[in-house]
C-alpha cells in the first residue's frame, strides 16, 4: 500500500445463533441434513401462517451486547425488510430496522505482536436466516447461465445477529484481529459455532481508502463472498489496492457491492448504489414491540464468563506470558481452563504457562487425551510447580516426573518423598562428585584450561548424571566452574 | 324455483348443538340435510367456493361417535361455514384468488381448529372478496355470490359467502374475519348477527393476512346466542400467533342480557345518520329509542377523527398487504407462470394471479412504505389511528357501549359500486373501530327497500364496547335482539319461492 493512503474498514458480521430452534417457529436449528426436512408452514412461509419470537435467541443478542459493552435499550421491535428472493420463503425477511436490541459497545482485539486495540460497534441486531439455493446446469454453481435452481429450506427461519462495526479498522491485519476477536468472543458466550465453513459466520467488509491523515471519508465498496478468514484478509487487501490503484490513476472509487473471487485473487463489480433496493422497512404486524426488562438484563450479566480479551490481558499485563502464548491458551478452552486452576493453586504463571503448553501440550498431542481429561491434576501440576520452585527438585526430575504423571503416578511431592528424588543442594554432598568427575576426564579439563570453555557443560552433566540427577545444577554450575579456575 | 325447507336446519346453533347433545338428532342427519339443502340453493346463492361432503361427513360421524363416549360439544353437529381465507388441513383455500385457485391447506388454523374441536361439522369453505379485500364479494375471482334476500344484491363482504351461506340456511355459523367491516358489513346486509371480536382474541393462526394488524376472526350467526357460543369456543390465548392475548377469556353466552338496566349508550354525534336517507335515519332512531326502552341511559359522544379513518385504514391496510402478499411469488406454491427467468415468472405470476383490487392496494402499499414517502404516509396514518384510538377511549369515558350504523346502505345491486372509492366509504362505520382494535357487532335492526329494490333489505346496528368488553356486547346485543326481534321480519329465498 502506498504511504499515501490509509484503508478505512469497517465489518459486517452475520453469525448464525446456536439455539435449539428456529428464530420463529419450532423447528430444529441444526446445520446440514437432508434439504427442505427442517420446515414447517412457519419458516416455509405458508399462506397464514405466524412467526413468533424465541426468547432464547433474543437473551443470546442480549448477552452477546453486554459482554461487547453495547447498551441495550429498554425497547427493540422487528422490522419487515421487503425484497424478492426466491430463497426467502416470504419475500421479506424479519429484521430489525431503527430500533435493535443493542447499541454501541466495542470489540477489543490484538494483534500478532501483543498491540491491543478496540473496534466500536454500530450496532446488533436479530435477524433470520434464508434458505440455500443451488444453481444447477451453469457449470459452475452460478446462477448465470444456469438452467434451474434448488431450494433448501432447512436455514430458513435460524436466528441470525448482525453485527456491525464502525468503520475504525486500518488494515487486513487489524480486520482479521477482530474478527478473531469476536470469533473468541460468541465461542466463549455459547452464542454459535462460529464456522466459517459451515456459514454460521459470514461477513462482508465495507473499505474506502483516503490520504493519510485526512479526517473525510472516502466512497467505499462493499466486499462479499468471503468464505475464510484468509479469504478476508486477501479480498480486503487486494480492495485497498484496487482502490488506490484507481485513484492515483485518477479516476473514482464508485460505490458498489463487489464479490471475491477466490481463484483470481481480485473483486468483481455486483451491482451499483443505483440498483440498490428500497427495502421498504416497516415494524412486522404479526409481531408486538420487545420490552427487554432490567431484570432479565442484569441476570443475563451475571452469567457472563471471562472474555477472552480480558483474559488476554490478565495473561500478559498480570501473568507476563508473550502474546502467542496467551493466544494459545485463550483458543485452546480446556487448556486455558486448565491453565487457569493451575495458577490459582501454584501463583506462579510463568512456570504454569512452561509446563502446560510445554510438557502437558505435547504429551497431550502424542496421546490425543486432552489436558483436561488427562491424570495429571492441576493441583498435582501446582505441586510440581512448588517443588521447582522450592528448589526441592531441578528441572530434569520435574520433566521425568510430569511424564509419570500423565501415566497415574499421583502426587508429584510423594514420589519425591518415597524415591528420595529430592535435589541436593549441599555442597559437601556435591563437591565429591565434582571431584571425581573432574578427576576421570583429566583430558576435557586441559581442553577447558587451553580455552575450549564450552566443554563445560559437558562435566557438568556427567556430575548431573553421578547425583542420578538429584544435584542442584546451579550448584554443580559453580562448583565446577570454580575448581576449573583454579 | 321453490325451495322446500328442512326444520333441522332453520334451527339455530344453539337448538341445533342441545339437540345433538341430547341424542335427538345425529350430527349426520344435520349434515346430510344441510348438503341436500346446499346442492338444492348453492347454484342459485354461490355461498361456497367448495363444498366439503365427505369431510363434512366424517366430522359429522365423528361428533356423533364423540357424544355417544359422554362428551358435551357446545357446537355438537353445527354445520359450520369457513371463509375461504381461512386454512384447513388437506382443503382447497383459495382467498378468492386465481393464485391460489388450487392449493391444498397443508395445516389448519387455530379458531377453526378449535370449532372443529367443539363438535362444529364444515360444511363448505366460503366465497369472498379476493384476499378479504372489498365489501360485496364481488372481487371474488372465482364466484359470484347473491344476497339470498334478493339476489339481484351483493352479500356485502368481504365476509359475503359465509353471511349468504348462514342466511341461506346453507350452514348454521359462519366465520368470518374482518379487516375494516367484512364481518358487520355482510351481517347487516344479510340479516345476521357479525361479530368482530377485539383484535388480539382470537388466534390469526392460519387466516391468510390481509392487514395483519387489523384482521380478526369472528362469527356470522341468526342470532346473538350463536355468535356467542362460537365465540366462546374459539376465544383465547394461541401460543402459534404472538398477537394474540394472553388473557383469560369470560364465556359470553351465559350472561346474555334481558334488560339494558344501568347501561350507558353513546350516540355518536358526528355519524349524521340524516345523511343515510330518511328511510335509515328513522329506522336509526328507532333503534336508539328501543335501546332506551329497555333501560339504558343514552348519552351523546363524539369521534372527531373518526373522518380521518377511511383514509387512515386505506394506508395502513394496503401497506401491510404489499408486503402480506409478497409471498404469492409462484416459487413454493400456488399459481406459477412461468418466464424469462425468476424475475419474469415474478411478473407473469402475479399478474395472472392477482385481480385489480388486489393489485391496486398492492400498489398504493407499496407507495406508502416507499423511501421518501414512508413518513408522510405510513407513519402519518400510525399516528391518525392512535388519534381515532384516543377517540374512543374519551367517549367511553362517558358511556359503556356506542351504537351506530353497521353501513352507510343496505345491500346494493351488482356493480352498483363500481367506483372503489364509493366502495372503500361503505366502511365508513365501521373502519373506526378496526383501526381502534374494539370488539363491535351487527346487529338486525330492520328492514328498508332499497331505491328501485323490488323488496326490503335487512338493516344493521352496530354495537361497540371497549377492548376486551365483549361479554357487554353479546349481553346487550342480545337484550336488544330478543326485543326488537326484526331478523325473523322476512325470509330468504322468499323471491325464488314466490316465482
Amino acid at each position: 500500500m502506498s504511504p499515501a493512503y490509509e484503508a478505512v474498514i469497517g465489518i459486517e458480521c452475520h453469525v448464525e445463533l446456536k439455539t435449539a430452534t428456529k428464530m420463529f417457529c419450532g423447528c430444529p436449528n441444526a446445520f446440514g441434513g437432508e434439504p427442505n426436512t427442517k420446515i414447517c408452514p412457519v419458516c416455509l412461509g405458508m399462506p397464514g401462517a405466524l412467526p413468533v419470537p424465541n426468547a432464547y435467541a433474543i437473551e443470546l443478542i442480549v448477552t452477546t451486547g453486554l459482554a461487547l459493552g453495547a447498551s441495550i435499550p429498554d425497547f427493540s421491535k422487528f422490522d419487515r425488510k421487503n425484497y424478492f428472493y426466491p430463497d426467502m420463503p416470504k419475500d421479506y425477511q424479519i429484521s430489525q430496522y431503527d430500533m435493535p436490541l443493542t447499541v454501541g459497545g466495542a470489540v477489543k482485539y490484538w494483534l500478532e505482536d501483543g498491540t491491543t486495540k478496540e473496534c466500536r460497534l454500530t450496532r446488533i441486531h436479530l435477524e433470520e436466516d434464508t434458505g440455500k439455493s443451488t444453481h444447477a446446469g451453469s457449470g459452475d454453481g452460478r446462477i448465470a447461465g444456469s438452467e434451474y435452481s434448488l431450494l433448501d429450506f432447512n436455514r430458513a427461519g435460524v436466528p441470525l445477529m448482525e453485527c456491525v462495526s464502525e468503520p475504525e479498522l486500518r488494515s487486513p491485519q487489524e480486520a482479521i484481529a477482530y474478527l478473531e476477536s469476536l470469533r473468541r468472543t460468541l465461542l466463549a458466550l455459547g452464542v454459535s459455532d462460529v464456522k466459517m465453513e459451515e456459514g454460521s459466520l459470514r461477513c462482508d467488509a465495507n473499505v474506502s481508502v483516503r490520504l493519510a491523515g485526512s479526517t473525510e471519508l472516502g466512497t467505499k465498496t462493499e466486499i462479499k463472498n468471503m468464505n475464510s478468514f484468509r479469504s478476508v484478509e486477501r479480498a480486503i487487501a487486494s480492495e485497498i489496492e484496487r482502490q488506490i490503484e484507481v485513484l492515483t490513476s485518477g479516476g473514482r472509487v464508485v460505490q458498489e457491492t463487489r464479490g471475491w473471487d477466490e481463484v483470481n485473487g481480485v473483486t468483481h463489480s455486483m451491482r451499483s448504489k443505483e440498483e440498490a433496493h428500497d427495502y421498504r422497512y416497516f415494524p412486522d404486524p404479526d409481531l408486538v414491540p420487545l420490552e427487554i426488562s432490567r431484570i432479565d438484563v442484569d441476570r443475563l450479566r451475571t452469567t457472563l464468563p471471562a472474555l477472552p480479551w480480558q483474559r488476554f490481558e490478565r495473561y500478559t499485563a498480570a501473568y507476563g506470558l508473550g502474546a502467542k502464548q496467551a493466544t494459545q491458551l485463550i483458543d485452546n478452552r480446556s487448556l486455558g481452563t486448565y491453565f487457569d486452576r493451575v495458577v490459582e493453586c501454584s501463583g506462579n504463571p510463568q512456570q504454569s504457562s512452561n509446563f502446560v503448553l510445554g510438557d502437558l501440550a505435547r504429551l497431550a498431542n502424542e496421546s490425543g487425551v486432552a489436558v483436561g481429561d488427562s491424570q495429571v491434576l492441576p493441583e498435582h501440576l501446582a505441586e510440581l510447580i512448588g517443588l521447582v520452585e522450592g528448589k526441592r527438585i531441578n528441572s530434569t526430575t520435574a520433566k521425568a516426573l510430569v511424564e509419570r504423571m500423565w501415566n497415574g503416578a499421583g502426587s508429584p511431592a510423594a514420589i519425591v518423598e518415597r524415591e528420595g528424588l529430592a535435589q541436593t543442594s549441599d555442597p559437601a554432598t556435591i563437591e565429591p562428585l565434582v571431584d571425581e568427575v573432574l578427576a576421570a576426564h583429566a583430558a576435557v579439563v586441559a581442553d577447558y584450561r587451553a580455552g575450549k570453555t564450552n566443554v563445560m557443560g559437558f562435566l557438568v552433566g556427567q556430575v548431573m548424571k553421578a547425583s542420578r540427577g538429584k544435584a542442584n545444577p546451579a550448584l554443580v554450575n559453580d562448583l565446577v566452574r570454580e575448581k576449573l579456575s583454579r | 324455483m321453490s325451495v322446500p325447507m328442512d326444520a333441522r336446519i332453520e334451527k339455530t346453533a344453539s337448538e341445533i348443538a342441545a339437540d345433538v347433545r341430547a341424542r335427538r338428532l345425529s350430527a349426520v342427519e344435520v349434515t346430510e340435510a344441510t348438503l341436500a339443502h346446499v346442492e338444492a340453493v348453492d347454484g342459485l346463492i354461490g355461498s361456497y367456493l367448495t363444498v366439503l361432503s365427505d369431510a363434512a361427513r366424517e366430522h359429522a360421524a365423528r361428533v356423533d361417535e364423540r357424544i355417544r363416549n359422554g362428551e358435551s360439544l357446545s357446537l355438537a353437529g353445527v354445520p359450520l361455514a369457513v371463509k375461504d381465507n381461512m386454512c384447513l388441513e388437506s382443503t382447497r383455500t383459495t382467498c378468492g384468488s386465481k393464485i391460489l385457485e388450487h392449493w391444498i391447506a397443508p395445516y389448519t388454523a387455530t379458531a377453526v381448529a378449535r370449532l372443529l374441536d367443539a363438535g362444529a361439522v364444515p360444511i363448505g369453505k366460503a366465497n369472498c372478496d379476493e384476499f378479504a379485500m372489498g365489501s360485496s364479494c364481488e372481487n371474488s375471482a372465482l364466484e359470484v355470490t347473491r344476497n339470498p334476500y334478493d339476489t339481484s344484491r351483493v352479500p356485502g363482504g368481504s365476509s359475503g359467502g359465509s353471511a349468504a351461506a348462514v342466511a341461506a340456511y346453507e350452514a348454521a355459523i359462519g366465520l368470518g374475519s374482518d379487516t375494516g367491516g367484512s364481518i358487520r358489513e355482510p351481517g347487516a346486509f344479510c340479516n345476521l348477527v357479525g361479530f368482530k371480536p377485539t383484535y388480539g382474541r382470537v388466534s390469526r393462526y392460519g387466516l391468510i393476512a390481509f392487514a395483519s394488524s387489523l384482521d380478526q376472526i369472528g362469527p356470522l350467526a341468526r342470532t346473538v346466542e350463536d355468535a356467542a357460543l362460537v365465540y366462546d369456543a374459539m376465544a383465547g390465548y394461541d401460543p402459534m400467533d404472538a398477537t394474540s392475548i394472553e388473557r383469560a377469556v369470560e364465556p359470553a353466552a351465559g350472561a346474555l342480557l334481558d334488560d339494558l338496566k344501568g347501561v350507558r349508550i353513546g350516540i355518536v354525534r358526528d355519524f349524521d345518520t340524516g345523511a343515510l336517507g330518511a328511510d335509515l335515519d328513522a329506522l336509526y332512531r328507532q333503534a336508539y329509542r328501543d335501546l332506551e326502552q329497555l333501560g339504558a341511559e343514552l348519552v351523546e359522544v363524539t369521534l372527531p377523527t373518526a373522518d380521518y379513518g377511511v383514509p387512515t385504514y386505506y394506508l395502513i391496510a394496503p401497506a401491510e398487504c404489499s408486503s402480506n402478499l409478497a409471498r404469492f411469488d409462484g416459487v413454493r406454491y400456488g399459481l406459477r407462470v412461468d418466464g424469462e427467468d425468476v424475475r419474469a415468472m415474478y411478473d407473469n405470476t402475479r399478474a395472472a394471479g392477482f385481480g385489480p383490487e388486489v393489485k391496486r392496494r398492492i400498489l398504493i402499499g407499496t407507495y406508502a412504505l416507499s423511501s421518501g414517502y414512508y413518513d408522510a404516509y405510513y407513519v402519518r396514518a400510525q399516528k391518525a389511528r392512535t388519534l381515532i384510538a384516543r377517540d374512543f377511549e374519551r367517549a367511553f369515558a362517558r358511556c359503556d357501549l356506542i351504537a351506530c350504523p353497521a353501513a352507510s346502505c343496505t345491500a346494493f345491486e351488482f356493480a352498483a359500486k363500481s367506483d372503489p372509492y364509493s366502495m372503500y366509504l361503505m366502511d365508513y362505520y365501521t373502519i373506526p373501530m378496526s383501526l381502534a382494535g374494539l370488539p363491535a357487532l351487527s346487529v338486525p335492526c330492520g328492514w328498508s327497500r332499497p331505491e328501485g329494490g323490488a323488496v326490503p333489505m335487512p338493516v344493521g346496528l352496530q354495537l361497540c364496547t371497549p377492548l376486551f368488553g365483549e361479554r357487554l356486547l353479546l349481553g346487550a346485543a342480545h337484550a336488544y335482539e330478543r326485543a326488537t326481534r326484526h331478523a325473523s321480519a322476512r325470509k330468504p329465498l322468499a323471491q325464488e319461492a314466490r316465482a
